[in-house]
């Protein structure tokens, strides 16, 4: 039996959804591979988050083009519309943060053979956190939790703090030792990428608040 | 909606047609030189609610009305009040166009001559067409019968008519339910134009109409004993965006009426 314009509408809005999640799940993947990548020196990782940054930008524009279908088709209003503005926003959020995961990869590209200048131990310790801060964004999506997105605008500080740390020893030890000015900038810049992930899963708690309540935080 | 910007306020009012209550308790202002749009599913009381507004359920044999309609300090309802003079200021533009079998002039003159306003007609009836965006169609061929107009034409004349006696608030219901996407378009386009010198009241089932042409919303539905009741009114942003009550969400969104 035909469904009615309304469940085909709600059918799509969801899997409207689903593929928000999915571009999620594609992007949570490159940052962590990013990292592990740098933190293992494995260059054909590297080189693969870069390659694979394609896809993420064709599922941010498949999104992009289905949102504006549905607005031109269904003339949305109230939560449909706050739904299709969310995706949106949330879209170019996940696909931002793919090209962050590729600005690392690149970095991992550039060290190189270089040998390591210390073991990596808070840069991944960042990059766990912007994940999980991105992985309860979505989760806030899914279950329509202002709560949850709450905690995520608050979880920013500590990433923030992290980033501030690895900051000031990097910028130590180029001080102490000139030779490693080059090596620490490569990764100032990849904690620099994870500090703006972490900002970018912040926007998508934000969009999450909006879908809820109507209102922009703050 | 505070009552001070009111031009016209509805307070506690309910309607019967015989034993049956139509609208119950329903309580509502209307701001100057603002559209209000009123929406809800069928049977829900929009239509009758807004021919409360300026008396013209008087027409309707067993209508009575309950509670107050306010306009320049006075009930519309007091006995003492003439419901033709109520009229003169609250004019009414209805769903189809309906234009007398007479010209185009004369369906425009109509109500300054029955109302004896026979001064400088010609000019009051240009002006008329003008404010109703019509004159540069109909200039050269005033005297052709109004018949011969398109659909569009004949509720813009219809319009005319109405602004001819220069009423202060203009109800219209369903303006532009039986026009073409262009002509619907030129209606809307008036109605916002019609805001900078009138009040608007318009009944619409279309959405995307309300929330393109007016600046406040009120949604209406009926209950379990069919007498239609307010569930929310503000800012058509809001409403549109962001209603507050479950029920206004679920109509909007086509999820029921």
């Amino acid at each position: 039996m035909a469904r009615s314009p309304r469940a085909e509408f709600d059918a799509e809005l969801t899997g409207l959804q689903n593929e928000v999640l999915v571009l999620g799940s594609m992007v949570e993947k490159a940052i962590a591979k990013s990292i592990e990548a740098l933190r293992t020196r494995n260059l054909d990782d590297s080189r693969e988050v870069v390659a694979e940054d394609d896809l993420i930008d064709d599922k941010r524009h498949e999104i992009e083009d289905k949102c504006i279908a549905l607005i031109a088709r269904q003339q949305p209003m109230a939560t449909d519309l706050r739904q299709i503005v969310a995706f949106l926003h949330i879209a170019v959020d996940l696909e931002r943060m793919g090209d962050y995961a590729e600005g690392i990869g690149k970095i991992g590209l550039l060290m190189g053979e270089q040998p390591p200048l210390k073991p990596l131990i808070d840069i991944p310790r960042m990059c766990e956190m912007a994940n999980d801060m991105l992985r309860r964004s979505l989760d806030g999506l899914v279950k329509r939790d202002v709560v949850i997105a709450n905690q995520v605008l608050k979880d920013d500080d500590e990433v923030d703090a992290l980033y501030d740390q690895v900051y000031r020893e990097l910028v130590l030890l180029m001080v102490q030792d000139p030779k490693t000015i080059e090596r620490a900038t490569f990764l100032l810049w990849a904690a620099h990428d994870l500090e703006r992930v972490a900002d970018r899963a912040e926007n998508i708690a934000e969009q999450v608040i909006y879908l809820v309540s109507g209102r922009e935080p703050r | 909606m505070t009552d001070n910007d009111a031009v016209l306020s509805v307070r506690d009012l309910s309607v019967y047609y015989g034993e049956f209550r139509a609208i119950k308790n329903i309580s509502l202002s209307f701001q100057a030189n603002r559209v209000t749009a009123l929406i809800g599913p069928s049977g829900c009381g929009k239509s009758t609610l807004l021919r409360c507004l300026n008396r013209m359920n008087d027409l309707v044999p067993q209508a009575r009305v309950e509670g107050e309609v306010v306009y320049s300090q006075q009930d519309i309802y007091d006995p003492q009040i003439d419901p033709a003079q109520v009229r003169l200021h609250i004019g009414m533009v209805f769903q189809k166009p309906n234009p007398f079998p007479k010209s185009i002039f004369d369906n425009v003159a109509f109500g300054l001559k029955i109302n004896g306003l026979t001064n400088n007609i010609d000019e009051a009836v240009e002006k008329s067409l003008r404010s109703a965006a019509l004159w540069d169609e109909v200039k050269d061929r005033l005297n052709e019968n109004a018949m011969t107009l398109s659909g569009g034409q004949q509720q813009r004349l219809c319009i005319a008519r109405t602004l001819a006696v220069e009423p202060e608030i203009i109800l219209m219901d369903e303006p532009a339910s039986a026009l073409d996407p262009i002509g619907t378009l030129a209606i809307e386009s008036l109605m916002r134009d019609l805001t900078e010198k009138y009040t608007i009241v318009v009944v619409t089932h279309n959405m995307q109409q309300a929330a393109r042409v007016s600046d406040e919303t009120a949604f209406l539905m009926m209950d379990e004993d069919r007498a239609g009741y307010l569930v929310e009114s503000g800012k058509t942003d809001n409403i549109f965006q962001n209603p507050k009550d479950e029920r206004t969400e679920a109509y909007i969104t086509g999820r029921f009426g």
